[in-house]
């Protein structure tokens, strides 16, 4: 059964309109909304075109080169990309890490998580949601944050740079490290990086902890419009640990359908593809996976992200990230846990787990150990399972007999977001847009929705001058009514 | 001690002629001078107004699809721009976060724009931008006085 406005009855009698590419999501994507002459909304897709081409940039290399170059795929999240391939070289290799090898690995997995909600949250989403999702595009940037609420702009960039250094330190590069290899880690924190780190931690707790209760505050002042805003149900998926907590680095696959039942749980995510399958249509580069036991992309798309593991895990095993959980779920009588605008306040709540993680950790003394490497049974396959910042995060890769990857295959987290992305811009669509002028406030709402997922389209090509933002209007016949284009600094020219 | 020059790069070096900024970066950095330290980035960001600090003179490197070949350079100054795509903020934009948090202006920038043509996830940096890169590194070494 195709989704309502997924395909219009006769797109060629209708009007196109292009936003492309999003503003303000790490990459490239394109959103076309096809309308009648009534200006409604008849048919609205988000198109990837440029997330391609990473299994072949892997095939052929050295197994153990991949932990390092998959770094490459992606400028906003390589450490993500650098933890899961490891996980599977893990296997690889056969080995069981050693307790200070997967305490380091951790550390920078909850470094990245902070770094990333932070800038997330801080500089791409509250612009949105503290001037308003129509304020004037001037405005509605992370430099007018800073312009607006200097404080507010302080804290993330400090947040930020606080997870940045927990990844420096614990891959001994800024940029492209390479800490985390086949069967553990090649370094453990100095005393001296220990204490540096310290220092500052329990600061980043508490303005972790501000940040929750920011966008809990949101939440209050504009209850009806975050709580209609692009919201959908969805069946969901995530990493739980054995116990049911929330587990950002390791666990069984826990998947549960739109009205709460679980479809499975603890599944070893080792043979993913026994309970999940990516579907392709004609009409996207990117694939729609979906949970085998539906039958179908149609009936089985799923939600990952910060809001599915939030609402998804039994709890959260830090103390005040748990206490702020509780608050969500029960907030409104639960209203925000289904909320597409609830990703935000999620996001802020991983972000205080992992400040807390990260404050444990650095009392733990297994990360200034010497036990660095494990080393086993030589494997042909392996699969490496992470909660990245934005979702559920699958590397699998086979390495034959010469140490070569033969097969690779990624499912990185917005591709499992992608049928819910699409839900979410053809709600807004039919809530904003439905018979009324495309001013660019009202296309602002398309890319707020889209962000609440923190969509990582391309990645990491952003040479100067490459990102025009480009609006199109084109009517039924094809003849180009109006068309806006945006540059890098925000100006508008109609041509 | 905090060195009076950086060279601030960024781009991502599997992306073709993405990688100039940071080839550029590195090539300086194999002449270990004196005074002068080299960063590189996959892209620019807010936390990098931090690197500015303590420093007399600036110089990001980035390719570019729409510089005159071989390169542009022009001076840069703060500048509340309404960049869209803030996980590649522009280098006046760092600079603004500068002065919004030490509330003083940034060090002199000058911005280094060398012409690119292919940014392909996998593919060499082109001869094109091969050539481009030895004339923007000419440039920049008379930048430092070097």
């Amino acid at each position: 059964m195709p989704f309502e406005l997924e395909t219009a009855p006769h797109p060629e009698k209708l009007k196109r309109v292009a936003i492309e590419p999003v503003s303000r999501v790490e990459g490239h994507g394109k959103v076309t909304i096809l309308l009648d002459d009534a200006n409604k909304v008849q048919q609205v897709r988000l198109h990837i075109v440029e997330f391609r081409g990473f299994e072949k940039f892997i095939e052929g290399r050295p197994f153990w080169e991949v932990p390092v170059m998959v770094q490459r795929l992606c400028g906003i999240c390589p450490v993500s990309h650098h933890l899961a391939a490891s996980k599977a070289m893990d296997q690889i290799v056969g080995a069981t890490l050693t307790p200070t090898a997967e305490k380091i690995r951790r550390l920078m997995h909850y470094g990245q998580i902070l770094q990333s909600h932070a800038l997330h949250f801080f500089h791409l989403s509250s612009p949105d949601l503290l001037f308003g999702f129509g304020a004037d595009v001037a405005t509605r940037n992370i430099v007018g944050v800073a312009a607006a609420q200097p404080e507010i702009a302080k804290m993330g960039v400090l947040l930020r740079k606080y997870g940045q250094e927990v990844i420096r330190m614990t891959s001994g590069k800024r940029v492209h490290g390479t800490g985390s290899i086949p069967g553990g880690v090649n370094k453990s924190l100095y005393p001296e990086e220990r204490a540096a780190l310290l220092k500052d931690i329990y600061q980043m707790v508490a303005w972790s902890r501000d940040a929750v209760h920011l966008i809990k505050g949101l939440f209050e002042k504009n209850l009806e419009q975050y709580n209609a805003f692009g919201r959908f149900a969805a069946h969901t998926m995530n990493l739980v640990r054995a116990d049911g907590a929330m587990d950002l680095y390791h666990g069984g696959l826990r998947a549960r359908r739109a009205d709460g039942s679980t479809l499975f749980d603890h599944f070893d995510y080792g043979r993913y593809w026994d309970v999940i399958t990516e579907d392709v249509k004609s009409w996207s580069y990117m694939k729609f996976p979906f949970f085998n036991a539906m039958g179908n992309s149609d009936e089985g798309w799923y939600r990952v992200g910060p809001l599915t593991r939030v609402t998804q895990s039994d709890f959260i095993p830090t103390p005040l990230a748990d206490k702020e959980r509780q608050e969500f779920m029960t907030f409104d009588n639960g209203s925000a846990t289904g909320a597409t605008l609830g990703y935000h306040w999620a996001r802020m709540i991983e972000m205080l787990h992992a400040a807390e993680a990260l404050k444990d950790l650095l009392h733990d003394d297994d990360i200034s150990g010497r036990e660095l490497m494990a080393t086993g049974q030589r494997q042909e396959r392996g699969v490496g399972v992470i909660e990245a910042p934005r979702g559920t995060l699958i590397h699998h890769y086979r390495a034959d007999e010469n140490d070569q990857v033969i097969r690779a295959n990624l499912i990185v987290s917005t591709t499992h977001n992608n049928q819910a992305m699409n839900e979410a811009i053809r709600v807004v669509a039919k809530q904003y847009l439905d018979g009324k002028e495309l001013t660019e406030g009202l296309l602002n709402h398309i890319e707020v929705a889209i962000r609440c997922f923190d969509p990582c389209l391309s990645c990491a090509t952003h040479a100067l001058g490459q990102m025009p933002l480009d609006v199109e209007l084109v009517a039924a016949d094809g003849t180009m009514l109006d068309r806006v284009l945006r540059d890098m600094h925000g100006v508008c020219v109609r041509e | 001690m905090t060195a009076p020059i950086l060279i601030f790069g960024w781009g991502n070096p599997s992306r073709g002629d993405d990688a100039l900024g940071p080839l550029l970066v590195e090539r300086i950095e194999t002449l270990a001078l004196p005074g002068v330290e080299c960063l590189t980035d996959f892209q620019l960001q807010v936390e990098h107004a931090l690197d500015l600090l303590g420093r007399e003179r600036i110089l990001f490197v980035d390719a570019s699809i729409e510089a005159e070949a071989p390169y542009h350079q022009r001076r840069l100054s703060p500048a509340r721009d309404a960049t869209f795509s803030t996980h590649a903020i522009t280098p006046e934009s760092v600079m603004q976060v500068y002065v919004d948090l030490h509330d003083e202006e940034p060090p002199p920038c000058d911005l280094l724009a060398i012409r690119g043509e292919r940014f392909e996830l996998g593919e060499p940096i082109s001869p094109m931008a091969s050539a481009h890169l030895e004339a923007a590194l000419r440039w920049a070494r008379e930048w430092m006085g070097r």
